[in-house]
């Protein structure tokens, strides 16, 4: 057993702790007070090779393994949650599902744009009556000769507003149900395609999310990823690296509120002494401090499995779930530990709490993370 | 053109510092290395360089084992080569001995142009440069804010801040060593692709006897500074607040502290 970061992965990670600490910390708040992040922003980063961290050189990624990336997010995550589920939406969703599922044209065609961040990408599976239940999925695409013709509508797509391309996913056969789901390449500026307005969200203001609605808009046939009918295998496929980002996204969040928790601690005054000499608040942090370290194993320990391409549904799951339990517990003690000024917007933790909020519930709710863990355990 | 960076590793700027029991030195255990800051004005300005220019960018430090990160994340920004004075024996040189070394392993490359930072933020000597300037027998400009090559590449203008503050313009013939200040430029991130490509690039280790040196011109015998011992400076008396309704009163209070406490009038 050994926990030890190779070199490169030490290096990557302390590169983007710099960058995301220097650059994305300081302009956090604004994200989440404008509800947007500046196109300049996803320039640099694209310039950095943070657009296309796992693909190949010869797409014109960065060729980093599944923990790097991962490294890269719980760094991004701690500086700005917002941006970070952009990221991990464009490259583990996007990018990786061209990378596994797409014919050699199909990654020629959009692999270097994603990678240069010349394209932003998407991912769009849940439908206003389907989240959870994915088999549910009412949109349909139906083949007609050369051209699907899509009619439906999508709910909370992540990176909406500012993708280029969606992998989308869609009834081809609608008699078979969840067996007759595929998956989709939608470019933006398809005809029919109507992206709706920014949606208000709680937390992760930064991010665009967007529902799409479909009328008969036509997508050439040539744009199928993968194989007709079997698009539900390449959404759970996706779903594991999905479900270990958010766990290192909680993580992130968690260690940003211990650290200002922590920080506001050592300063704050009452009772004629700093709060850390109270052994109530000393308690928290440690408790705090230690929940951390727990999630932070278990999502590395699923990216060790993912990076060797051992199956790790059930292992992602715990990390999902237990992560981001963990994150909410976390920021309420941050706020906690920080009284009244936790609950105004000048304090960080304000929006860490706001933030944490929905690692609970997209890639998989808890409950959906707990129901694939006890079918491992129950098989 | 040929570009060398002289990087030392320091212990990063945010490091609380704690002096060892015996006071021989300071506690090492737990810290953090970075890039000397001023070291990284200086390989920005070495990397443009190259970019404008053409040539090579080769780094260099002394230091121990560690030293070597520092060198790779130098190669992961955009320099080629690395060299890494690395010998038991080197530990505890001073700035005169560093910059012996620095020479003779320096004089063995091909070079037009020695960029260092203006100090390390460690001991913040300031003086690697001098001598390393007097050693090679060449010209330099220290405190650097603004650099730019005559087009025959034959020349260089440097604009530095002298000590009042004010802005000196110095041309002086190539090569020559330039010590950068903050301003020079904005020094980049490492790409991800950069750091992945660090690992191939070469990093020459070189020993006290691949440098022709004795063990006794080095390290803690050569120096000529020795270090006794050392402390932390004192730390810093709370200030003191004048209670009082009455300005008057509170303002004859503060004349006389001032007067016989801080005399200072």
């Amino acid at each position: 057993m050994d926990f030890k970061l190779t070199e490169d992965q030490r290096m990557i990670k302390e590169e983007a702790k710099k960058f995301a600490q220097k650059r994305l910390a300081p302009l956090a708040q604004e994200f989440d007070e404008k509800e947007e992040i500046p196109k300049e922003i996803y320039k640099e980063l694209s310039e950095l090779g943070y657009m296309g961290m796992m693909l190949p050189e010869k797409y014109g990624g960065s060729n980093l393994d599944f923990i790097s990336y991962i490294l890269v997010m719980e760094e991004f995550a701690k500086a700005c949650a917002a941006l970070e589920i952009s990221l991990s939406v464009h490259n583990s969703l996007v990018c990786d599902a061209i990378f596994q599922f797409g014919t050699e044209k199909q990654k020629e065609k959009y692999l270097p744009k994603l990678a240069k961040g010349e394209w932003i990408g998407a991912y769009s599976l849940t439908e206003p009556s389907a989240g959870t239940d994915a088999g549910s999925l009412k949109t349909t695409a139906l083949l007609n000769k050369d051209y699907y013709l899509i009619n439906g509508t999508k709910s909370f797509v992540t990176n909406g507003g500012i993708a280029d391309l969606f992998v989308f996913f869609a009834l081809t056969n609608p008699e078979a149900k969840s067996k007759g789901i595929s998956c989709l390449l939608v470019e933006k500026n398809v005809e029919s395609l109507n992206i709706g307005a920014k949606e208000k969200k709680m937390g992760i203001r930064g991010s665009d999310t967007r529902e799409l609605s479909f009328e008969d808009c036509k997508i050439p046939k040539e744009n199928l990823l993968g194989e007709q009918n079997h698009g539900l295998r390449i959404a759970l496929t996706l779903l594991d690296s999905g479900r270990i980002g958010v766990g290192a996204q909680s993580v992130g969040i968690a260690q940003a509120a211990l650290d200002e928790a922590l920080e506001y601690s050592k300063q704050r005054v009452q009772f004629g002494q700093p709060i850390c000499n109270f052994q109530a608040i000393q308690f928290k942090l440690a408790d705090m401090a230690t929940q951390i370290d727990a999630a932070r194993l278990l999502v590395y320990r699923a990216a060790h499995l993912k990076s060797k391409n051992i199956r790790c549904s059930v292992e992602a799951s715990m990390a999902k779930v237990f992560a981001s339990e963990v994150a909410n517990m976390v920021v309420n003690e941050a706020v906690q530990i920080h009284g009244g000024y936790g609950y105004m917007k000048e304090y960080a933790v304000e929006r860490y709490f706001r933030d944490a909020r929905v690692t609970e519930i997209y890639e998989g709710t808890s409950e959906a993370q707990r129901i694939v863990i006890s079918k491992g355990l129950l098989k | 053109m040929n570009i060398v960076v002289c990087i030392k590793q320091v212990p990063d700027t945010e490091t609380k510092i704690q002096i060892n029991s015996d006071g021989s030195g300071i506690v090492t255990e737990g810290i953090k290395y970075v890039v000397n800051p001023y070291d990284e004005y200086a390989l920005e300005e070495g990397v443009r360089l190259k970019e404008k220019f053409g040539g090579e960018v080769t780094v260099i430090s002394l230091g121990p084992e560690r030293a070597k990160e520092a060198i790779r994340n130098c190669l992961a920004v955009g320099a080629d080569k690395g060299i890494h004075l690395n010998d038991p024996s080197f530990e505890g040189s001073d700035s005169y001995v560093t910059a012996k070394i620095l020479a003779k392993a320096i004089s063995e490359i091909p070079f037009d142009i020695i960029l260092t930072g203006k100090q390390g933020v460690d001991f913040d000597n300031s003086q690697v440069f001098a001598y390393l300037a007097n050693f090679l027998n060449l010209p330099f400009v220290s405190v650097v804010m603004d650099l730019e090559l005559s087009s025959d590449l034959k020349s260089v203008t440097a604009k530095r801040e002298g000590e009042g503050g004010e802005k000196e313009m110095i041309q002086i013939p190539l090569p020559a060593i330039i010590a950068a200040q903050k301003d020079l430029n904005q020094p980049r991130y490492a790409s991800l692709p950069g750091i992945m490509k660090a690992k191939k690039k070469e990093i020459k280790n070189l020993t006290l006897s691949d440098l022709d040196f004795s063990a006794d011109e080095v390290g803690e015998k050569g120096s000529r500074v020795k270090v006794k011992n050392y402390s932390l400076p004192p730390e810093r008396k709370a200030g003191q607040i004048i209670q009082g309704e009455d300005p008057t009163e509170v303002c004859e209070i503060l004349v006389k502290l001032l007067r016989e406490e801080a005399k200072i009038i």
